[in-house]
This record gives structure tokens, C-alpha cells and sequence, in this order.
């Protein structure tokens, strides 16, 4: 095979490596928040919005959004990072925590290990239940203190920042405990089924 | 197997071809035509495009898409390419790449977004900004065909200034058989402007475009609000779904 | 073609944006293939789908129900390819009738 042809005085736009010990290998610093999106933004009244947890065919907690609204806030900073390489730093958030929904769900010990995210739209990605926990990740409904816009997952997303910025699903409506761990949308064509930003785990395999 | 099976895998399979810069053309202050010398490349119909890659010095490399605006009988191949201030490949298309300069080239590509002159018309074509180009490419094949297919279009650009193809356009519309050339400045207009003062809208097609009852082949490119807008538009004139076909330009993020 | 901005809301493409993966794909010309949708069974080409995913991967949905109707993501392995949203795909003898 032939070497391609140099195209000359192009240089291209990488963005500089980030030497920072929270950007994770092969990341790069952003200062935009770049939308990417597997389908339509949904749009939805907030008096249609609610929030279920479910496991097999039992439906263990529902919320409207003004109950929701009237549940426990958390705010948190986090940093943020998109398998596409872009890392995001000191975003803030407000929701409220898996913790605080299972507590008022009455959810003492979660029924089952891992968990599947359904949104509007059809998107699903998958969790381990653990990596939800312990204040790990909350249903958000405000980003940099305002109520997030339908473009970034309005009116509200899951936020599981350790991991790769896919799994905070967009628009999700529904948490469903499941006993063994399953691929969601982008999982089921090749991403990587856990995706650990510190180890690098974008694909299936990696 | 009957031959029309064997007959789909004879369709050429992409690959990289080296495409040499023969000349450049300033169209705009902020658009310029190439003018490409693709060994070997293989017959394209017009409204195809071609995907072009870059390679830096380092082995570094961007790719991205562009509409082919020349004729399919054209000996050489033209692309016609916008600059956006932010971008990896176009700063570099558009401003940089000079006659000698190689790069690479995959097609062609596409054949839902394609019209030749044997397919008839009448043929109504609506373009926003570097929309503009696989229209080009079909009008300028219409004309190397010497077809008499009754044809519009609808432009829609920022300012005079920023009409890609102008004199071209003004040439074509002036000869007896050539296309109904109809100009929309959305941003400013010259003193004296007589064509369009505003976004293209259901009230503009209504009035210049192919009125829906002669069924035209319509091609829509442009970004994607013009497209949309102008498609709606035409469906709610009472042109059918599938004698419309759009190309959106927009981010791939690839 | 591909407006070459990094980092704009992802408004749509048609499929058509798709046709150089899919011409990698497959042999015929994917984006003048007639695809009847699973999801509503709405008939339509390729290459009027609408596109979705960016750099994530190739997500070409159904234009009226918006079924997922082909999936496409590269890895570094290989190219993961899902038609479970398609029911069946006919490829014209002539794309141009």
C-alpha cells in the first residue's frame, strides 16, 4: 500500500495533549460542552414527565416532576469526560441522588446488581447498581445552576461522571433493575459494556 | 445467478485516489473552487460527493465531506468549498491548498441525492450558501447535455457578494433553454435589488417555484434550516414527499 | 458537505451524509436501497433517514416514527453493524428508476 501524499502546510487541529492529572489518558480539555445526539431531542411537557424505578414487573417508585422537584437536591461538581476525547472540568449539577430515591423509594438493599436506564427516544445504557451508590450519581435536572435545556438532556439526566459521559442517558425516564448486566444502545455496537475513563475502556474488548 | 445479480458487485469499491490542485478559483471572499486532477477517477453523476482526506506531515489525518460541483463530462473534478472560521479541513481547502498541492479523494459517493438528464424534470432546485454546489454540478450537466428539461432555482444567499456562481448562473439563465434563475439576500441587498429580500419561505416558493401541479424533481441543499423550512414548504404547496429529495450540510463530528 | 465545525448542537443530516461508511460496507449503493422500517413499516431510501450519533457512531432513523433503522460504530477491532430496526432492504437493479 501507498503512503497517502502529504498534504502540504496542513497541520490539522489537535487539540495540545493536557498534562493534568484529571484529564484521563488520551482525553482532551474542552471548554465548550459539544452536543451529541443518537436521535431527536425529545420534547415533552413537564406535567407528562415522570421518574419510575422498576424491577421485574413491579413498579417500586414513581414520581411526578413536581414531586420530584420537592425531593432532597444534591448539588455536586464534577468533572466530565466523552469517550469522543473531549474532558469537560468542574461542571456543576443539581438532582437528586440514586441514594436519596431508593431511600424514599423504602429500597433498603437495591433487588438486583446491575440496572438499565430507558429514556425518551428509546436510548438505554447500562450501570452496575454499585456504581450508582454511595453519592456516585443522581438524576440531574439543573446544569450550572440552571434548569438543563432539552439539547443537553432537559428536563433531566441521569450524571454517573466516573464513568464515560454516554452513560449520563439523556432524557431518562425509567431505572429497571436487572440481574445480570446487559448492553444498552451504544454497548450493543461495540462500547465498551462498563466504560472506566481512568483505564481506557471505550470498546468492547478494550 | 443471473447477471443482474453478479451486476451489483461489479459497482466499484471505494478507495483512496491521490488528487493533485490544477487551479483555484476565489468564487467568494469566503469560497473557493478547486479545480482537481484525480488519476483514474471513475465516472460520477451529478449531486455525488466525494469524502477528502488530508494527511499531515506526521501522519496526522482529517477527513471530511464535500459535493462535487463540476459536470460529470467535465474533464477535471471541481469541488467548491466554504471556509468555517473553526474548522479542521475547510480553513485548509479553502485558503491554503494551491496548484501542485495533493491530497487524497474517495468516490464517488452517493446516488440517492443524483440527477441526470435522463431522469426528465422539470427540475426545481433550491440552495442555501455552498448549498449551492451538487446543484451546480446538475445544471452544469443539463447544459453539457443540452437538455431542454424546464428547470428553476431557488438561491438563497447572505449578500450579493456571496453568490457563489453568479456570473456563471446569470450566463445559463440568459440563454433560451437554460434554467429560471431566481436570487434570495437574506442579510443585505444592493440599491436597486429586484430578486428576493428575505429567507426562502412557503409565500416565495408559492410565487417562483415550479408550481407542484407539473410533479418537478426537486433537490433541496443547504443547511439544515433552509432544508427543512423549504421542504415543509413544498409539501405544504402540494409537491409529493418522494419527488423531494434534501442534503443537509452540517457537522459530522468525524 | 460536512460544515466542518466542532462544536455546534448536532441538528440532523439526511442518510444520504452516511453513504461513504455504508459504500464500505456494502457492495450495492446503500443510500438508494429502499428500507421498510420495523418499527412502523413506513417504506423509504436510505438515503432519506434521518442522521443521528456523530462521532459516537451512524444511528439512521425512520423519517415518520423514528426508529432506529441502521446502526453503525468503528472500533478499533472492527465495525459493529445493527439492521434489528429494518425489517427488510431492497436494492434496486437501477437506482436511478
Amino acid at each position: 500500500m501507498q503512503d497517502p501524499p502529504i498534504a502540504r502546510g496542513f497541520r490539522g487541529k489537535r487539540p495540545p495533549p493536557t498534562a493534568n492529572d484529571r484529564i484521563p489518558p488520551g482525553q482532551h480539555l474542552t471548554h465548550d460542552f459539544p452536543v451529541l445526539s443518537a436521535g431527536p431531542t425529545p420534547t415533552l411537557r413537564l406535567e407528562s414527565w415522570s421518574f419510575a424505578l422498576q424491577a421485574g414487573g413491579a413498579l417500586l417508585g414513581k414520581w411526578s416532576w413536581s414531586e420530584f422537584e420537592a425531593l432532597p437536591q444534591t448539588q455536586v461538581k464534577v468533572d466530565i469526560h466523552c469517550v469522543t476525547t473531549w474532558s469537560k472540568l468542574d461542571t456543576t449539577w443539581q438532582g437528586v441522588t440514586i441514594d436519596t430515591l431508593l431511600e424514599v423509594a423504602g429500597i433498603s438493599e437495591p433487588p438486583q446488581p446491575y440496572a438499565m436506564l430507558h429514556c425518551d427516544g428509546g436510548y438505554t445504557t447500562n450501570v452496575p447498581v454499585a456504581d450508582l451508590l454511595a453519592g456516585k450519581a443522581m438524576i440531574a435536572t439543573r446544569y450550572e445552576g440552571k434548569p438543563m435545556s432539552p439539547e443537553h438532556g432537559g428536563p433531566a439526566r441521569l450524571l454517573v461522571p466516573h464513568l464515560y459521559f454516554w452513560k449520563s442517558a439523556k432524557w431518562v425516564r425509567r431505572l429497571r433493575f436487572i440481574e445480570h448486566d446487559e448492553p444498552g444502545f451504544w454497548e450493543s455496537l461495540g462500547y465498551h459494556l462498563y466504560g472506566d475513563p481512568w483505564r481506557e475502556q471505550r470498546y468492547a474488548g478494550d | 445467478m443471473r447477471e443482474t445479480d453478479t451486476a451489483l458487485a461489479d459497482r466499484p469499491r471505494l478507495q483512496w485516489r491521490t488528487a493533485e490542485v490544477v487551479r483555484v478559483i476565489d468564487e467568494t471572499p469566503r469560497v473557493r473552487s478547486l479545480v482537481l486532477s484525480v488519476p483514474g477517477w471513475p465516472a460520477h453523476r451529478a449531486g455525488q460527493h466525494v469524502d477528502v482526506r488530508l494527511t499531515a506531515a506526521d501522519g496526522y489525518q482529517a477527513q471530511r465531506s464535500y459535493s462535487i460541483a463540476s459536470a460529470p463530462e467535465a474533464p477535471q473534478l471541481t469541488l467548491t468549498v466554504e471556509r468555517i472560521d473553526d474548522g479542521e479541513v475547510s480553513p485548509y481547502l479553502a485558503t491554503e491548498a494551491r496548484a501542485g498541492d495533493r491530497f487524497e479523494v474517495r468516490g464517488p459517493i452517493g446516488g440517492y441525492f443524483v440527477w441526470t438528464a435522463a431522469l426528465g424534470g422539470p427540475l426545481l432546485l433550491i440552495a442555501g450558501g455552498s448549498g449551492i454546489a451538487p446543484l451546480m454540478a446538475m445544471l452544469r450537466h443539463r447544459a453539457v447535455a443540452a437538455s431542454d428539461v424546464p428547470s428553476v432555482l431557488i438561491y438563497s444567499s447572505r449578500t450579493f457578494a456571496d453568490i457563489i456562481y453568479r456570473e456563471e448562473l446569470d450566463r445559463m439563465a440568459a440563454l433560451s433553454d437554460g434554467p429560471r434563475v431566481f436570487h434570495t439576500l437574506t442579510r443585505q441587498q444592493p440599491a436597486g435589488w429586484s430578486g428576493g429580500a428575505r429567507r426562502i419561505d412557503r409565500e416565495m416558493l408559492a410565487e417562483v417555484a415550479i408550481a407542484p401541479g407539473r410533479h418537478p424533481r426537486a433537490f433541496v441543499c443547504g443547511p439544515t434550516s433552509l432544508v427543512e423550512q423549504a421542504a415543509r414548504s413544498l409539501l405544504a404547496l402540494g409537491h409529493t414527499a418522494n419527488r423531494i429529495k434534501t442534503e443537509r450540510f452540517g457537522p459530522t463530528g468525524a | 458537505m460536512s460544515l466542518d465545525q466542532t462544536s455546534t448542537p448536532a441538528a440532523p443530516l439526511d442518510g444520504n451524509a452516511a453513504a461513504g461508511l455504508l459504500q464500505e460496507v456494502f457492495v450495492f449503493d446503500a443510500t438508494s436501497a429502499t428500507v421498510t422500517c420495523g418499527g412502523c413499516g413506513a417504506t423509504a431510501q436510505v438515503g432519506s433517514a434521518v442522521l443521528y450519533g456523530g462521532a459516537m457512531g451512524t444511528v439512521l432513523r425512520c423519517a415518520h416514527c423514528d426508529t432506529p433503522v441502521l446502526r453503525l460504530a468503528r472500533t478499533p477491532t472492527g465495525l459493529w453493524l445493527d439492521m434489528q430496526g429494518a425489517r427488510s432492504l431492497m436494492i434496486p437493479n437501477d437506482p436511478q428508476a
